[in-house]
């Protein structure tokens, strides 16, 4: 006897919707509305007392947000998500519902330049504190945590040089600590790793990146995993005690293992309101469709393109967890083992200069600041995502000049190979291309 | 608020008002293996419209200490003790699936307390697949997830869930394996199983009584549940369209309206 509950690809379909309370619509409409009508004094006051579920102001939420909240919740795995304007705004909206001024964060040192700019400098702003670990030191996370740490946050596979944390590890190392575990799995997407069943409490995501796929749109989530017992210490008061703002509601008591969510939209959403329009949800829909088939390909096209760039002769060394002698390899194989996701990172010998070079001269690849898009991609991090860091900070998140960040897409890998040859090509000769 | 109940920690949800035991009093029985937690969509509602409620944690379950109760019959007794325990002489009751069981047991063994009784979801007898009780005895997870499955109807599969951004199997699922799962779903599966009085019960009650019951339902079937408001004198019968097991969650807005005009007419605010 098995449970007939949906699996992953049906779910990336029609999870959270159902077309007969919809007009029998098959595809999920675009609610284009700011607000939504009351049955009566008794149902406005209901709703905004929390004491039954309903839509109120699409800036708290939205009938086609909710559907997309819906469907990668259940293909995480998750108890309820939170989607928001951005994958920057879901960190946001996480951090500024964990932490109160005087706390402290403990992060994971690679990660994507605009986080590690939240963390080190806006974060202190609001009183907020943290202390980076390097990826791979998975001691030294427990280290860094102090009496006011309120989380351990990371990227599982860093951006931009694809450390990886050892995140079964670092989860127990939270557990004991008393504090949840948030990961940031845009690289991964649930199709590759669904972080909850590796002891996340936690799951945020950029969902313009491959979660969409079409690169139309910007979009994060905040998931929760339901596995967090708030109430196990009395580090969290804003969810265990009476809340002011819903007459004396404690969060955690009322609403368990949904709690951190529903505070993030009640308290977050109401009083910052980082909304995500409904198109850029129905956007994001469109693309979660077809997730699973796009991370295949993604994947299969970037071990090959491992082995293309392990081989080339302008190319100083490659980082992706699949790669032979990747210091993660084995760890990845454990905990993404449909795959290691997309993104590659190569040193180019010839160093900045010929790096430029390069990135000038490739054609079918775009030069933008994205990843995940169907579409190959590249950049030069460190004159442009992580740009904003000093040499300290690049070093310390592990970044090099010479390092290149790759975007797999979806094109012909034949097409993709020919283009980079026209690049190296380039790079051997950068200042010719640069006197052009 | 936790209070005692047999000198045992004993944790109700009060739907976010502080408890006065001179309001008229819901109490609120949760399912098996379940927790005060699935009921938050009528309870607040109540609270804040001038009830105290209590939807309780079983001993054992969710925020209670304590060892989870064998039977349905010292479930139900034990019910009937929380009301003594709050410091008040009545109440109301409202049951869902297993909590159909006590809280008709809670009649039969104290009726001078109670003053209506509604039953969310439920049958006279609730005789459990013994594939699914092994699984449960054993913490095995497949029992929640099986339990999930069979909970939820059609739509409830797909989601769709009132609150925007929750998801009804994984949070049904998580409120389960909150606890070990063979201390409160095994126990509370098994209590199930061996209760045989249902029908007799049943038969002797005489108190407003109202049945919910979803169209969908595969823990207790529609037909199942008929049979118990047929049972039960002059018992009221709403069914609900394309919902399962769950209409507490899955159709929230719906149960609330049809327990709101119960609760209004057998058993009104104080003029």
């Amino acid at each position: 006897m098995d449970p007939k509950t949906y699996k992953f690809d049906t779910l990336s379909l029609h999870a959270g919707y159902q077309p007969s309370k919809n007009a029998g619509s098959r595809q999920v409409p675009i609610y284009q509305t700011t607000s939504y009508m009351f049955d009566d004094v008794d149902h406005a006051a209901a709703l905004f007392n929390l004491e039954r579920g309903g839509h109120i102001y699409s800036r708290m939420s939205n009938p086609t947000v909710q559907v997309l909240e819906e469907r990668v919740c259940a293909l995480e795995g998750g108890t309820a998500a939170l989607a928001t304007a951005s994958g920057m705004s879901a960190i946001f909206l996480t951090i500024m519902t964990l932490c109160n001024a005087g706390d402290h964060m403990v992060v994971s040192s690679q990660l994507y330049g605009g986080t590690v700019n939240l963390f080190r400098l806006t974060l202190p702003k609001f009183g907020i504190k943290t202390t980076f670990v390097k990826p791979r030191d998975t001691e030294g996370f427990k280290k860094a945590i102090q009496p006011n740490t309120k989380g351990i946050f990371g990227e599982l596979v860093g951006n931009p040089g694809n450390e990886l944390m050892n995140m079964p590890e670092v989860s127990k190392i939270a557990k004991e600590a008393g504090i949840p575990l948030i990961i940031d799995s845009t690289y991964q997407t649930p199709y590759l790793c669904r972080p909850f069943e590796h002891g996340a409490d936690l799951v945020v995501h950029s969902l313009t990146k491959w979660m969409s796929g079409n690169g139309s749109s910007m979009a994060g989530i905040l998931v929760e995993g339901g596995t967090f017992d708030w109430m196990q210490n009395d580090k969290f008061p804003s969810m265990t005690e009476p809340y002011e703002g819903y007459h004396g509601l404690s969060f955690a008591e009322e609403f368990g293992p949904t709690a951190f969510t529903m505070m993030a939209r009640a308290e977050g959403m109401r009083d910052m309101g980082p909304c995500l329009a409904p198109q850029n949800a129905w956007n994001i829909l469109h693309g979660l469709e077809t997730l699973s088939l796009r991370m295949e390909k993604h994947c299969s096209n970037a071990l090959k393109m491992v082995e293309y760039l392990s081989n080339h002769e302008s190319v100083a060394w490659v980082s992706h967890a699949s790669a032979p002698g990747h210091p993660d390899k084995e760890l990845a194989e454990k905990i993404l083992p449909k795959g290691t996701g997309s993104m590659i990172a190569f040193g180019i010998k010839g160093g900045k200069e010929a790096g430029a070079a390069f990135i000038n001269n490739v054609k079918l690849a775009s030069h933008l600041a994205n990843v995940g898009d169907a579409r190959t991609l590249v950049i030069h991090p460190a004159s442009a995502t992580h740009s904003q860091m000093d040499e300290a900070t690049l070093k310390f998140a592990g970044l090099s000049h010479d390092m290149i960040r790759l975007s797999v897409g979806l094109e012909d890998f034949e097409d993709i190979v020919n283009d980079f040859e026209d690049g190296f090509r380039a790079a051997k000769k950068p200042r010719l291309v640069a006197n052009k | 608020m936790k209070f005692k109940v047999r000198g045992i920690d004993t944790f109700a949800s009060t739907g976010g008002r502080p408890f006065d035991k001179n309001k008229p009093l819901i109490i609120f029985v949760h399912g098996s293996g379940l927790s005060h937690m699935v009921w938050v969509l009528q309870t607040r509602y109540f609270a804040f419209r001038g009830y105290s409620v209590l939807a309780v944690d079983l001993p054992g379950h969710g925020l209670s200490s304590g060892e989870s109760l064998k039977t349905i019959e010292e479930m139900g007794n034990w019910v009937g003790d929380v009301i003594g325990a709050v410091g008040c002489k009545e109440a109301s009751l409202v049951g869902h699936s297993q909590g159909c069981l006590v809280t008709m047991e809670c009649v039969a063994q104290h009726p001078e307390k109670i003053k209506t009784l509604t039953l969310m979801g439920g049958a006279s007898a609730i005789p459990m697949n013994p594939e699914l009780l092994k699984l449960a005895e054993e913490s095995n997870p497949k029992a929640v997830d099986l339990m999930m499955d069979f909970a939820h109807g059609p739509a409830g599969h797909f989601g769709g869930h009132p609150v925007p951004g929750l998801y009804h199997l994984n949070v049904g699922s998580m409120i389960v394996q909150n606890k070990e799962i063979k201390d409160t779903l095994g126990v509370d599966f098994r209590a199930c199983d061996n209760y045989k009085n249902g029908p007799e019960i049943a038969k002797k009650l005489d108190l407003p009584t109202l049945s919910i019951l979803g169209a969908q339902d595969r823990m207790c079937r529609l037909k199942d549940g008929k049979i118990l408001a047929d049972y039960i004198k002059n018992s009221e019968v709403k069914i609900i369209d394309d919902c399962g097991h769950m209409m507490l969650l899955e159709e929230a807005d719906q149960t609330l309206e049809i327990l709101k005009k119960f609760i209004a007419e057998h058993y009104p605010l104080p003029s």
